[in-house]
C-alpha cells in the first residue's frame, strides 16, 4: 500500500511543470472555454496544434495521455454516432441514404468536430492540471485563487486546510483498511463472494472500526495543530511565496492571445465550414 | 538558579465519567522545573502523566493549584487566546502517534507548519526548516512525503516541527511508545542532542525506565500522586516501591538489585548496560 499516489501526478522537468499553479488553473480554464470558441475547421485545427504543443512542452509521454482520454472514448462514441445519423443538412449534402438512415455530410462533420473537441479538453485539462500538478499544489493555488471570496466571509482558507488534511490523511486511511480488512479475513469474514448486497453488507465490520479510528485520529490532529499554534488563516505566513514570472504571463497572454484569434476567425467567418 | 521556567504548586485536576463519577487524576501536585531540565516523568496508564502534559500546554486547564509558566500565571477563563499562544510558542509538545500530528503531505511543509502560524516572514521560516531538519538529521528527506517513512523518521520531522518554531521547552508525551526499537534510539538521541546541545528544557514522559535513566531528573506519579522526584539512581534505588507501582526498573538494575538482596556487596549506580558490566566486572575482580 506504500505505493499509492494520489491523483495522477506525473514528475518531469518542463516548462509547464515550472508554471506558476495559479496561472496553470487559469490556463486550463481558458483552453476549456476555447474549445467552446472553436466553431470551424481553421480553429479547430489551430486548437488541435496548441493541444499537441502543450504535450511537446510538458514531456509527457504521448502514451500516457492518450490513456487520459480512454475512459470517455465511449461518450465520444456514443455522441459522434448521434451526430453521424440525427444531424440534417441541406438535401444536396447527402451521404448516404439507406433504409431508415439519412446521413448528411454536416453530421459528418460535426461527429469530427465533435471528437475534436472532447479530445481537446481532456488533454487540456490534463496537461495543465491533473499530470503536471500535484493535488496540494493545487489546493494552495485554489486558496490563492479564492482570496476575493474571502472579503465576502467564505471561509477560504479552511476549505484549503481540510482539503491539504484530507490529501495527507487518505493514505493513512487506506493503509488501516487493509490492515483492518486482513484482520477481519484472519478470522473469517469474507468480502469477495455472496451477492452484492451481502458483500455490501460484509464490508459494515469494516468501516465501522475505520470511522472509530478516523475520529480518533481527527481529534489528535486537532490538538496537535493547536499546540503548534494553529489558530485559523489570520496572521498566517507561507514558507513558499510564489511568484508570476515573466514566462507565467507569456503563457497566460498566449492563451488569451490565442482565444482572441478563434474569436476573430469566428466574426471574419474565416475558416472552412459546411453549416 | 533563579526562577523555575515552569512552577506548579497543589495542582488538582478531576473528569468526570459518562456515569457520572469523578475520578481525580491529579492530587495536589506541585513540582518546580528549571531552564535546562532534562526530566523524566513516569507513571503506568492512567497515573496522570499525560494529563499533567496537557495542562502545561493549556489543552486542559487545572481545577485548582496555581500554574506559573516563565513567570506568567496561568489562569483558567482568563488568560486570552494570545497570551496562550505566545505561551506555547514556548513549550512544543510532541505526541505519542507520528502520523496523527503530522499535517502537511511533504516533510519540510510540515515542518513549516509552526513557524507559518506564528506569522514568521517566509525566508526566515526557510532557514528554520533547514536548520530544523539539519539537526535531526532529516535534511536529505525534506520533500518525502510523511507516510513513506518510517516511524522514526516520522517522529523526528514531528520535533523538527516544533525546534523550528524555536522553543524554550518541548513535551514529549510518550513520543517513542509507538516505535520498533531502531526509531526509539533514534528519538531518543534526538532528545538527548537537544538538551544537551541546544539548552531547550525537556519533560520527557514515558513508561519505559530505560528511557527515563538517561534524563537528568525523574518524576514519578501514581494514580495522581507525585511518589519520587530526584536523581534517576535515587528514584531506581527504590525498586521495591516502583514494582509496586506497576513500573519496571531497568533490567540491568534489577539484576544488581536481586544480586545485593542474595548478599553480593555491588556498590554504585547502575542504570545501563555499561554500568551493569561494570559493577559485575570489579565485583568478579574482588574475589
Amino acid at each position: 500500500m506504500n505505493s499509492i499516489s494520489l491523483g495522477q501526478y506525473y514528475p518531469a522537468e518542463s516548462p509547464i511543470h515550472r508554471l506558476d499553479v495559479r496561472i496553470k488553473v487559469v490556463v486550463a480554464i481558458l483552453f476549456v472555454v476555447c474549445t467552446f470558441l472553436c466553431k470551424n475547421v481553421l480553429s479547430f485545427a489551430l486548437l488541435l496544434s496548441l493541444a499537441l504543443l502543450s504535450i511537446i512542452l510538458s514531456r509527457l509521454p504521448i502514451g500516457l495521455v492518450a490513456r487520459g482520454v480512454r475512459p470517455i472514448l465511449i461518450i465520444i462514441a456514443i455522441t459522434s454516432l448521434i451526430n453521424i445519423f440525427f444531424s440534417t443538412g441541406a438535401p444536396e449534402n447527402i451521404v448516404v441514404d439507406w433504409w431508415i438512415f439519412t446521413i448528411y455530410r454536416e453530421g459528418i462533420y460535426n461527429a469530427l468536430l465533435m471528437i475534436v473537441r472532447f479530445v481537446c479538453l481532456i488533454v487540456g485539462t490534463s496537461v495543465f492540471l491533473t499530470y503536471t500538478t500535484t493535488p496540494i499544489e493545487l489546493t494552495d493555488a485554489i486558496e490563492d485563487l479564492l482570496w476575493p471570496l474571502k472579503k465576502l466571509g467564505v471561509p477560504v482558507h479552511d476549505f484549503a486546510m481540510m482539503m491539504t488534511i484530507a490529501l495527507r490523511f487518505i493514505p493513512l486511511l487506506v493503509d488501516e483498511t487493509d490492515k483492518i480488512m486482513t484482520a477481519q479475513k484472519a478470522r473469517g469474514a469474507d468480502f469477495s463472494s455472496g451477492s452484492l448486497a451481502q458483500r455490501a453488507k460484509a464490508l459494515v465490520p469494516v468501516l465501522i472500526p475505520l470511522f472509530v479510528s478516523a475520529f480518533r485520529r481527527a481529534e489528535e490532529l486537532a490538538v496537535a495543530m493547536e499546540c503548534r499554534c494553529y489558530h485559523g488563516g489570520e496572521g498566517r505566513t507561507r514558507m513558499n511565496v510564489r511568484h508570476v514570472h515573466a514566462k507565467d504571463f507569456v503563457a497566460l497572454f498566449g492563451v488569451i492571445l490565442f482565444g482572441v484569434g478563434i474569436v476573430v476567425l469566428n466574426t471574419l467567418n474565416i475558416g472552412y465550414s459546411i453549416s | 538558579m533563579g526562577e523555575p521556567f515552569i512552577s506548579v504548586k497543589n495542582l488538582s485536576y478531576a473528569y468526570e465519567e459518562d456515569d457520572g463519577r469523578k475520578i481525580q487524576v491529579l492530587k495536589n501536585l506541585s513540582i518546580d522545573i528549571m531552564r535546562g531540565d532534562f526530566l523524566a516523568v513516569l507513571g503506568h496508564n492512567g497515573s496522570g502523566k499525560s494529563t499533567l502534559a496537557r495542562i502545561l500546554n493549556m489543552i486542559l486547564f487545572a481545577d485548582s493549584g496555581k500554574v506559573v509558566i516563565d513567570g506568567k500565571e496561568i489562569i483558567p477563563n482568563e488568560i486570552s487566546d494570545d497570551e496562550i499562544i505566545e505561551l506555547r510558542k514556548k513549550i512544543g509538545m510532541v505526541f505519542q502517534n507520528p502520523d496523527n500530528q503530522l499535517v502537511a503531505t511533504i516533510v519540510e511543509d510540515d515542518v513549516a507548519f509552526g513557524p507559518e502560524n506564528l506569522g514568521i516572514p517566509s525566508g526566515e521560516i526557510r532557514e528554520r526548516v533547514d536548520n530544523a531538519l539539519a539537526e535531526l538529521g532529516m535534511s536529505e528527506y525534506a520533500k518525502h512525503e510523511p507516510h513513506r517513512l518510517s516511524g522514526g523518521q516520522k517522529q523526528r520531522v514531528a520535533i523538527a516541527g516544533i525546534l523550528a518554531m524555536l522553543p524554550e521547552c518541548i513535551i514529549f508525551d510518550e513520543s517513542t511508545a509507538m516505535l520498533d526499537p531502531k526509531g526509539r534510539q533514534e528519538v531518543l538521541s534526538a532528545i538527548e542532542k537537544i538538551n544537551r546541545e541546544k539548552g531547550i528544557t525537556v519533560i520527557m514522559i514515558t513508561h519505559y525506565m530505560d528511557e527515563a535513566a538517561r534524563a537528568d531528573r525523574v518524576v514519578v506519579l501514581d494514580d495522581g500522586d507525585l511518589i519520587f522526584d530526584g536523581k534517576p539512581e535515587e528514584v531506581f534505588s527504590h525498586e521495591k516501591e516502583l514494582i509496586s507501582m506497576g513500573l519496571d526498573v531497568p533490567q540491568c538494575t534489577s539484576l544488581i538489585y536481586k544480586l545485593r538482596e542474595a548478599g553480593f556487596k555491588l556498590e554504585g549506580r547502575c542504570l545501563s548496560a555499561k554500568e551493569c558490566a561494570e559493577l559485575l566486572f570489579g565485583e568478579l575482580k574482588n574475589n
